[in-house]
């Protein structure tokens, strides 16, 4: 199936729960959800028989104005790539956890938790994954200031010309 | 007399294990000699580079890229200049792609020697062990001569590798491979592969059945372990990878279940020769001559846009997703690795197994830490 024949597959099985759907470089495909459809648009994509789609990479971003969780999907037998996107408002950032259809996604999940603090309604473990529990901040955020200290541990550097 | 009391003990094990590959720890529930579970906790060697990358230029997080997995440095230096490559939409000269694929198969045999050689010292095997690192020390060697450095090479450029040939390396690659194909596997192989001991700790040990292996994201060796036929080098290629002639070794559980320790560690056996294979070829078509790089400015802003590229690395595909703003540096830059999957299913796999089983299965895997925390 090429690019533009995926486009008109996922315009028709997931109808309603779509914002924008693009071509994306490297032969991949964009499609703008809306976050409370993020649950049936991975089912759909996971068990369409065309579709078949197997969850392979997920992150998420700080936009400034917004954050976004991003899902790059790769359909095994079918060789398509779509990538799912979805825009969280800024003051609480939060969405469904997709780690019920995709098992894998716990730690993708956990880690962009632990690094952009956004939350995952029914994540079944959703703790720090990198950064040690009593850690403050999500650093991955755009506006993330620079601890000076971390438990009595001085991170300032002296200025090697005074 | 009195009733013996079973009673559940937690122990650590790490972050300063000898077999835990790194600085990875994991939290053992055990009932004597069988494990009740296994939590695994990452994040001792995480830099953050993640955030580094920005606020460097894109050149210039180049020598970053080495130290994601810095035991095959030139595959993350591969996948993020691709990356950028895709986005930016610049050409690649021909005798460079060639130097990629050379430099990137060589990576490959030199990761493995330390992967399969390194698990078979954590079961105890410490002559075979010295002898992968004979071979990864010829490895070292080639790379020094082709670009300086023997573990971070930093030799990838966008646009380009940053050394041509040297003289003699072709001879020496050339030596290297045969010695591997004609007398090292098969002298390795009567070593210690077929040793029964092995066979009887690997067999049956860990098993990962393909739908598992999908559902989990596992990738590269351990993905084809599990029986699935997929090589993105065949499936999604990248580079010039579609000119070579090479096979994809699955495993067909071959002392066991598919999908065993002993399956995810016969696949890095057999890719070894098939790295040679590729590199005999790629020596024989290369140019003699020709550009190795291509000139992109000094100050690099590629157009604004969004980028999935995965590259086939030894421990799986490394995926880069790249936001560029039209910026100097990248809005957000996410490195996917393949240890990252394979430890997340660790938790899972490690229940009811016996505690000496543990450290063939982490090894199985051929984690490396610093690539899981990045």
């Amino acid at each position: 199936m090429e690019q533009h024949e995926l486009i008109e597959k996922v315009k028709v099985t997931c109808q309603d729960s779509i914002v924008r759907i693009e071509e994306m470089p490297n032969d991949d495909v964009l499609v703008e959800i809306k976050k409370e459809e993020i649950l049936s648009v991975m089912d759909i994509l996971k068990n369409d028989p065309e579709l078949k789609f197997s969850i392979s990479n997920h992150l998420g971003v700080d936009n400034g104005e917004n954050y976004a969780v991003i899902y790059n999907l790769y359909s095994y037998p079918f060789k398509h790539k779509i990538t799912v996107k979805a825009c969280l408002d800024h003051e609480h950032p939060e969405i469904d956890s997709v780690e019920s259809i995709f098992q894998g996604m716990n730690w993708f999940e956990r880690e962009t938790y632990d690094l952009l603090g956004i939350k995952f309604t029914g994540h079944s473990n959703l703790k720090r994954l990198l950064l040690p529990p009593d850690w403050e901040g999500h650093p991955l955020r755009k506006d993330y200031v620079y601890p000076d200290f971390y438990n009595q541990i001085d991170n300032r550097r002296p200025d090697l010309c005074d | 007399m009195a009733e013996l009391v079973s009673q559940e003990m937690f122990l650590n094990m790490g972050p300063h294990h000898p077999s835990t590959h790194g600085v990875l720890r994991l939290i053992v529930q055990t009932d004597g000699e069988i494990m009740r579970r296994a939590v695994p906790d990452v994040g001792y060697l995480h830099r953050g580079i993640e955030k580094i990358a920005e606020r460097v230029t894109y050149q210039g997080f180049m020598p970053y890229t080495d130290r994601i997995d810095y035991v095959s440095a030139f595959s993350g230096n591969l996948g993020y200049a691709l990356t950028v490559e895709r986005l930016a939409g610049i050409e690649v000269p021909e005798k460079a792609e060639y130097l990629r694929v050379i430099a990137a198969e060589l990576a490959r045999m030199g990761s493995h020697f330390i992967g399969f050689g390194a698990v078979l010292l954590d079961l105890g095997a410490v002559t075979p062990f010295v002898h992968a690192l004979r071979e990864r020390e010829t490895y070292n060697d080639l790379m020094e001569m082709l670009c300086g450095a023997r573990l971070t090479h930093n030799y990838a450029r966008i646009g380009g590798v940053s050394h041509d040939l040297p003289e003699g390396f072709k001879e020496k690659t050339l030596k290297f491979i045969d010695h591997l194909e004609y007398e090292f596997i098969d002298e390795f192989n009567n070593l210690i592969s077929f040793n029964s001991i092995l066979v009887k700790r690997f067999a049956n040990v860990g098993v990962v059945s393909a739908e598992k292996a999908i559902e989990y994201t596992l990738v590269g060796p351990n993905l084809r372990g599990s029986g699935v036929q997929f090589d993105l080098r065949r499936d999604d290629p990248y580079s010039i990878y579609d000119r070579f002639d090479f096979e994809i070794p699955v495993g067909k559980g071959k002392f066991g279940t598919v999908g065993d320790c002993y399956d995810r560690y016969w696949i890095r056996i057999q890719e070894i020769r098939e790295s040679c294979r590729i590199i005999r070829q790629a020596l024989e078509q290369m140019p003699e001559k020709g550009e190795i790089r291509t000139k992109i400015p000094k100050v690099f802003k590629p157009p604004k846009g969004e980028i999935y590229v995965r590259t086939e690395c030894p421990r799986g595909e490394m995926g880069f997703y790249l936001i560029s703003d039209g910026g100097k540096s990248p809005y957000r830059l996410k490195i996917r690795t393949g240890s990252f999957s394979a430890m997340s299913i660790l938790e899972e796999l490690s229940q009811g197994v016996m505690v000496a089983d543990l450290v063939a299965i982490i090894g199985s895997f051929d984690i490396v830490a610093p690539e899981i925390d990045r």
